[in-house]
């Protein structure tokens, strides 16, 4: 039978076509002030390189513009609404001061080439916030400048590398576990290094003896989520990191989910030579549909000199600067500084907890995965039993005797009023369901998520079919993704 | 903790419910000995209101209040108020990346919509959904042209943004990708001769800047010229996206690596930005970063989804054409925004507004001061050659609250005292009038300076 939900009701949803076809000429949603200066003869100025045509783009008036993209916004699911149980995405509450704060005038006016002497405040927050996250991570020096965390990842192998050319040896390899997330092996490729798989062991965690057979003077690094995407916590990380070091390799620790760890451990104690970190996780920037991020790169002191320019240093009278004079750094990842504006709203995210806020931040979270876990423990099949900490894998093992896959529960889940949970990863779990609360949900949304993934089992066993054809009650059904990717549509384009 | 929401009776009956008796039994899978049994060293936990107020101090600090002539790669242009009142819907700013297309139409059909404009825009046939920023996107653009063509080199202009080139250098260091610079002329543009002759069969692309680092407008067509007939691919990088209203886009490239900051993006202290690039359909499966396309639902309702993953780093892991992961989603739809609210007329207007600001400002410095560069057409920036070092220059016109032109000295040492000037609508004529007498000012007092010796021997 099918079960009603108690999260969400339908709810009538406007249509709305593309903006191009609201478009008219002579509609405008513009107006320019009055030219203080004398007008030009464009075609004198430019020549030949004068363009007299933008061709179709549109022209419409300002409330349709509110009506349009409003009405795009309440077709898509988001935080705002309720729990999006996305495992490794870290999909937590984004404080709304955050944004207010990065829209004070001389932060989000502030131009990346004005004198240092009027950019001394983004460059205190650069210091603070760089300061912060030395110390959540118990690393020595870090950079900002990554644009996201797999560019923290690439500025994070640059200097791995470096550092070995430095030593007289680039080496060759870098040792990936398999339960990696992709951006691991692509970032390695990008650097050059060729990627070994690293089997993980019957608990899901990286199996030391492996390790330490694969483990030889041709490894420039392992790169290690911890926890992993199984949401397990390598408990023996220091004898990886002293198998590593004994070999002359070095740890890199995928930090792009720090939620478990901020405040209770710190990888920088643990052995971890470079981490990245994601601020649009840990640290509460927005996701905006898919970015911007902010991935930093922590190090340990023997890394420091290989830091992408410039670095934020503090002058003999106090002021702070920018260096740029180092010779033995990668090099720059990106124009200007970075994403400025998501180290804004992570300093602000750090201020509003201090230090007992993330610590119950850190607790909340895993007090949440493991609620879940234990609410859903017998309903779904849970391949590993090693302890959960702040996501939890469960995998369709059960449903799928029904021929019901993870990505069919997902769809179901929709009509339940939730977000899916992240499907078919980590690799290492066939039919992975991978769900992520963060700390944000209070116990009445847990409950009824809870409620749904039972229900939804239930459903499983009395008309799989039924889950088969969900979602129902979203805009859409399904949709054709093998069509799209064969004869590909990626734009308007007038009828003619 | 505020952003926290469950009461101690909340958490004992979910500790109860898992069966246990602390929260610390959790924690138990880290070793004792690397747990944290001290509070972080980081600031107190703060009020909003004192959160509010450290930032407005920082704000303060950061030229709040100065109008400025700076521009290179970071445009001031004016941002409709529409913009940030939909960005801030929080459908948009806290969603996820809209992987489960059915509860995420909104977004997907907004990134359709802004690869068409960009498309349209570029005069390219399609364009991805954003990626970092100006600068990476170049660099990915290069590694593009590398795949699609099997060559290995590449051919730099160096009027490029110099900090272009700095991540192009990093991103390229370990692909083996041997760069090749072009010196650029009187005209500030791309030297042609140099450029025929450095291209050969080993190389993958050309890449170019227009309007360049100079503002200069390059010879786009007679570039691709050079670059096609020994089958390399052209990369037009556009860090100024306000000159498509008006200068004609780079059709015969190949590859248009965009920042698209200029679009409705805070300047932001130089991020979030938004790069984008677009291509020619055929070698869309070349192209790295999300792509949203068109589809139909079971019902034959029309509906969006990303596609083509099989690019992508989540599926083809070391074998992926990059290791994004990311776009820009909500700062590539304040582009989006903007580029509806002004569409098909407005940008050209906005473009001419640049242009005539720039063409007074050319004029007026010219009485004083050395513009170089000329003869060839600019849109809105241009270099000023005064006999003073500009940064001596720009100090006195912080004293104004007017923050002057980019000096060059840093990234072309042989333009001594040359610095980079734009003007966008935003730029006043009374801004232009007090930056042009100080200039004028600079040339008076050193005029007399070399003539003093003179009137002392006489």
């Amino acid at each position: 039978m099918k079960h009603m939900t108690r999260k969400a009701t339908r709810h009538i949803s406007q249509n709305e076509g593309l903006i191009f076809e609201k478009s008219s000429p002579g509609k405008a949603a513009w107006k320019l002030p009055a030219l203080d200066v004398p007008e030009v003869d464009t075609a004198k100025l430019l020549g030949k390189q004068e363009r007299e045509d933008l061709g179709d783009m549109p022209e419409v008036s300002e409330i349709e513009i509110i009506r349009h993209f409003t009405r795009l916004s309440t077709w898509n699911y988001a935080i705002d609404l309720g729990m999006y149980p996305l495992g490794s995405c870290t999909m937590k509450y984004n404080p709304r001061v955050n944004e207010f704060v990065a829209r004070v005038e001389g932060l989000a006016n502030g131009h990346p080439y004005q004198a240092e002497k009027i950019s001394q405040g983004a460059l205190r927050i650069m210091k603070t916030l760089s300061d912060c996250l030395l110390e959540i991570t118990g690393m020595d020096a870090i950079t900002l400048q990554p644009a996201a965390g797999a560019q923290g990842e690439l500025t994070g192998l640059l200097m791995v590398r470096a550092y070995h050319e430095a030593q007289g040896n680039a080496r060759k390899k870098v040792l990936i576990p398999d339960s990696a997330h992709g951006t691991n092996p692509a970032t390695a490729a990008t650097v050059g290094y060729a990627v070994e798989n690293l089997k993980s062991n019957e608990r899901g965690m990286v199996d030391v003896a492996a390790l330490a057979a694969q483990m030889n003077e041709d490894v420039a690094a392992l790169m290690v989520t911890n926890p992993n995407t199984l949401g397990v916590f390598e408990q023996e990380i220091h004898k990886i990191a002293e198998l590593m070091h004994a070999k002359g390799g070095l740890l890199y620790m995928d930090g792009a989910n720090m939620n478990a760890l901020v405040a209770k451990t710190r990888p920088g104690d643990f052995g971890v030579d470079v981490m990245h970190l994601n601020l649009h996780k840990t640290f509460s920037t927005p996701h905006g549909g898919g970015g911007p991020g902010s991935g930093p790169v922590a190090v340990k002191k023997i890394l420091e000199p290989f830091l992408p320019t410039p670095v934020v240093i503090t002058k003999p009278d106090g002021t702070l600067a920018f260096e740029y004079n180092r010779p033995q750094s990668v090099g720059r990842v990106r124009a200007f500084y970075g994403n400025f504006g998501m180290f804004i709203r992570a300093l602000a995210y750090i201020f509003a907890n201090g230090p007992e806020g993330l610590r119950q931040t850190t607790e909340d979270a895993v007090l949440n995965a493991n609620y879940i876990r234990k609410g859903l423990e017998g309903v779904y099949d849970l391949p590993y039993s090693t302890p959960s900490m702040h996501e939890v894998v469960f995998s369709d093992k059960l449903q799928s005797k029904q021929g019901v896959k993870t990505m069919d529960l997902a769809k179901r889940l929709i009509d339940y009023g939730f977000h899916p949970y992240t499907t078919a990863f980590p690799l290492i779990v066939p039919g992975a369901l991978m769900i992520e609360p963060t700390e944000s949900e209070p116990k009445e949304e847990l409950d009824l998520f809870i409620e749904a993934m039972k229900s939804i089992a239930e459903e499983v066993e009395d008309d799989p079919q039924y889950v088969l054809d969900a979602p129902h009650h979203a805009r859409i059904t399904r949709l054709d993704e093998t069509a799209a990717a064969r004869k590909p549509v990626l734009r308007w384009k007038r009828e003619v | 903790m505020r952003y926290l929401p469950k009461s101690p009776a909340d958490r004992a009956a979910m500790l109860q419910a898992i069966g246990i008796r602390s929260v610390d039994d959790l924690f138990s899978p880290i070793p004792a000995e690397y747990r944290l049994s001290r509070d972080l060293a980081i600031p107190r936990q703060m009020a909003e209101s004192e959160i509010v107020e450290w930032f407005k101090q920082r704000g303060k600090e950061n030229g709040e209040g100065f109008a400025s002539f700076l521009g290179a790669g970071a445009y001031s242009h004016y941002r409709p108020v529409v913009i940030d009142a939909l960005v801030q819907r929080g459908e948009f700013l806290t969603a996820y990346t809209p992987y489960q297309a059915e509860f995420a139409q909104g977004t997907l059909q907004a990134i359709f919509e802004f690869q068409t404009m960009i498309a349209e825009l570029t005069g390219m046939d399609l364009a991805n959904a954003s990626m970092y920023d100006g600068s990476t996107g170049a660099a990915e653009a290069v590694m593009m042209a590398v795949r699609i063509t099997g060559r290995h080199s590449a051919v730099i202009a160096r009027n490029l943004h110099p900090e272009y080139r700095e991540v192009l250098n990093t991103y390229a260091t370990h692909q083996a990708i041997p760069q090749k610079l072009i010196p650029f002329t009187a005209s500030g543009q791309i030297d042609l001769k140099q450029l025929d002759q450095a291209v050969d069969d080993s190389t993958a692309c050309v890449l170019i800047q227009s309007p360049n680092f100079f503002g200069t407008i390059e010879d786009v067509e007679a570039i691709a010229g050079i670059a096609h007939k020994r089958g390399a691919l052209l990369i037009v990088s556009i860090a100024e996206a306000a000159s498509l209203g008006i200068v004609e886009p780079p059709r015969c490239a190949d590859i248009v690596a965009m920042e698209a900051q200029s679009f409705g993006v805070p300047l932001g202290f130089g991020g979030p930005y938004c790069g984008v690039l677009a291509t020619k359909e055929k070698f869309v499966r070349q192209m790295p970063g999300r792509l949203a396309g068109q589809t139909v639902d079971k019902n034959g309702k029309r509906g969006f989804v990303l596609t083509l993953a099989t690019r992508e780093q989540h599926i083809r892991r070391e074998k992926a054409t990059s290791n994004i992961c990311t776009n820009q989603a909500l700062v590539a739809l304040m582009v989006n925004i903007f580029m509806t609210v002004y569409g098909k007329i407005g940008l050209r207007e906005l473009a001419k507004q640049n242009l005539a600001k720039t063409a007074y400002a050319v004029e007026q410095f010219g009485k004083h001061a050395k513009v170089l560069f000329a003869g060839a057409p600019r849109f809105n920036e241009f270099v000023v050659e005064t006999s003073e070092d500009p940064y001596a220059i720009n100090s006195r016109l912080l004293g104004h609250k007017i923050i002057g032109g980019l000096p060059l000295k840093k990234f072309y040492p042989e333009l001594g005292h040359a610095a980079l000037w734009c003007c966008t609508e935003l730029t006043t004529r009374s801004m232009i009038d007090t930056a042009v007498g100080l200039v004028a000012e600079s040339e008076r007092s050193v005029l007399s300076k070399d003539a003093e010796p003179e009137e002392v021997a006489r």
